[in-house]
């Protein structure tokens, strides 16, 4: 069973929808039981990163998740979710996250329109990573976000380019992090979780 | 590589059927807008844009039961506006499954609207939609879907909303509605220099070269019966613009 980790962060139809439809079998949970059972988790998140690193705390799950990555089990974050899996965000002042992943978030810096919104490319830094094996190099997917991580190159597998290098799909270990809407990404974003699911089955 | 140029559908919605108009006016039923959206997104869409025109306030909640049944169907993003007046409003919408929600006279009469919504929701959820006519020498903002003229100035107003919290901006330039002439370039280009967030360029797209003339003013560009009535395919439109080197996001194997 896949878990979808529930934290009050907006409307989750869509995430379930398109992981539904990649064929996971699902469960919306913030049950103790629930995460320590999971094969992989997926953190979802919309917002501010503070609010959403509250809102996780709240759950109590922290202690949980941080056993599951242990025993190298697989956890997904997207968007926000993915933002809270590393060290730390400058988003309204200095905030922790959980650290799974190396490097900290930071707002854009560039004259272009923030949010980067919008559709952009994709560009491969680990082509033979198996999560990119039904994509290809320039597919777009949907971006939403004003902030970025900066974290050692090594972990990026994917990223695309709005005035500089944004980490677009970045991993360690059985930790994952989507910075774009794979359920908002039509048709690629549907082939990426497919992958997703093949490469953590 | 840069942002690819959004192609958007607009639907209309009253009473939960598409429907569309010309100037604001003689309306005409398209569809379902579930089967539409559907339809859009299949082809190459890569967003879509609802109105909700139901006229009254009753109404209007049976008629939104449409935006639950639109995020079942599609997997890109979407945007509902239409009578949304408090963040409440704000709330059901994006409850049901749309990505942004879309302000027009409401935020003109109480601004506050815009900055309330963007720090419960993120900026990225707020879309500013702006109804504008030319007036002597400047455009002027009008509300409650174009019958009503306020003393505002269109770029003021923009960049007063994008001030606030609005992370996006349609224009729709009233003259151009409806009439196929194409989009109001004068009028974007004047928003595209003052601005730091996405133009949507909206009435007036008539043909491909509309949309080819528009694009370096706009991040995103809008149209409704060209596609509704089949005169424009999504498909060939992309391909034409990439042809052209605009950047577009072509349709790849599903």
């Amino acid at each position: 069973m896949h878990v979808i980790i529930d934290y009050d962060v907006g409307n989750l139809g869509s995430v379930i929808q398109s992981f539904k439809k990649a064929g996971f079998e699902l469960l919306v949970s913030r049950q103790v039981e629930d995460i320590k059972n999971a094969d992989s988790l997926i953190l979802p998140g919309v917002g501010a990163f503070k609010g959403a690193m509250n809102a996780l705390k709240q759950t109590g799950l922290i202690p949980y998740i941080y056993d599951h990555v242990k025993q190298n089990k697989p956890l997904l974050g997207i968007c926000l979710g993915m933002q809270l899996l590393y060290e730390s965000s400058d988003e309204f002042g200095t905030h922790e996250g959980l650290g799974l992943l190396p490097g900290k978030i930071t707002r854009f810096n560039t004259d272009l329109n923030v949010p980067h919104m919008g559709w952009n490319q994709l560009r491969f830094n680990q082509p033979n990573h198996p999560i990119l094996k039904y994509i290809k190099p320039n597919d777009y997917v949907y971006f939403v976000h004003s902030y970025l991580a900066k974290t050692t190159q090594d972990t990026v597998i994917a990223d695309t380019d709005y005035d500089g290098s944004v980490p677009a799909i970045t991993g360690v270990k059985s930790v994952y992090g989507m910075q774009f809407h794979p359920e908002k990404s039509v048709p690629v974003g549907a082939k990426l979780l497919k992958a997703y699911k093949e490469m953590i089955a | 590589m840069m942002l690819a140029k959004r192609i958007i559908p607009c639907l209309d919605v009253r009473n939960g059927r598409t429907v569309k108009g010309q100037k604001f006016t003689e309306i005409k039923d398209v569809e379902d807008p579930a089967v539409l959206a559907k339809r859009y997104a299949l082809e190459g869409a890569d967003e879509l844009v609802f109105y909700d025109i139901t006229a009254s306030n009753e109404k209007r909640a049976i008629s939104l039961e449409f935006v639950e049944k639109v995020a079942k169907e599609i997997d890109i993003p979407f945007s509902v506006g239409g009578g949304v007046k408090t963040v409440e409003d704000f709330v059901k919408i994006l409850h049901k499954g749309a990505d942004k929600v879309s302000v027009n006279s409401a935020a003109v009469h109480n601004p506050s609207l815009i900055k309330e919504a963007a720090a419960r929701f993120g900026s990225q959820c707020v879309v500013l939609s702006i109804d504008g006519k030319k007036v002597g020498d400047r455009y002027l903002v009008y509300t409650e879907g174009g019958r009503n003229q306020t003393n505002l100035d269109v770029i003021e107003w923009a960049k007063q909303g994008v001030a606030l919290g609005a992370g996006e901006i349609v224009m729709n330039a009233m003259d151009a509605d409806g009439m196929k002439q194409g989009y109001d370039i004068a009028l974007l280009k004047q928003l595209k220099e003052t601005l730091t967030v996405p133009i949507i360029a909206s009435g007036g797209a008539g043909k491909v070269s509309h949309f080819i003339e528009a694009a370096p003013y706009a991040d995103g560009l809008l149209a409704a019966s060209v596609f509704h009535f089949g005169e424009i395919a999504i498909e060939s439109l992309k391909q034409t613009l990439h042809e052209h080197n605009i950047l577009v996001r072509l349709k790849v194997e599903r």
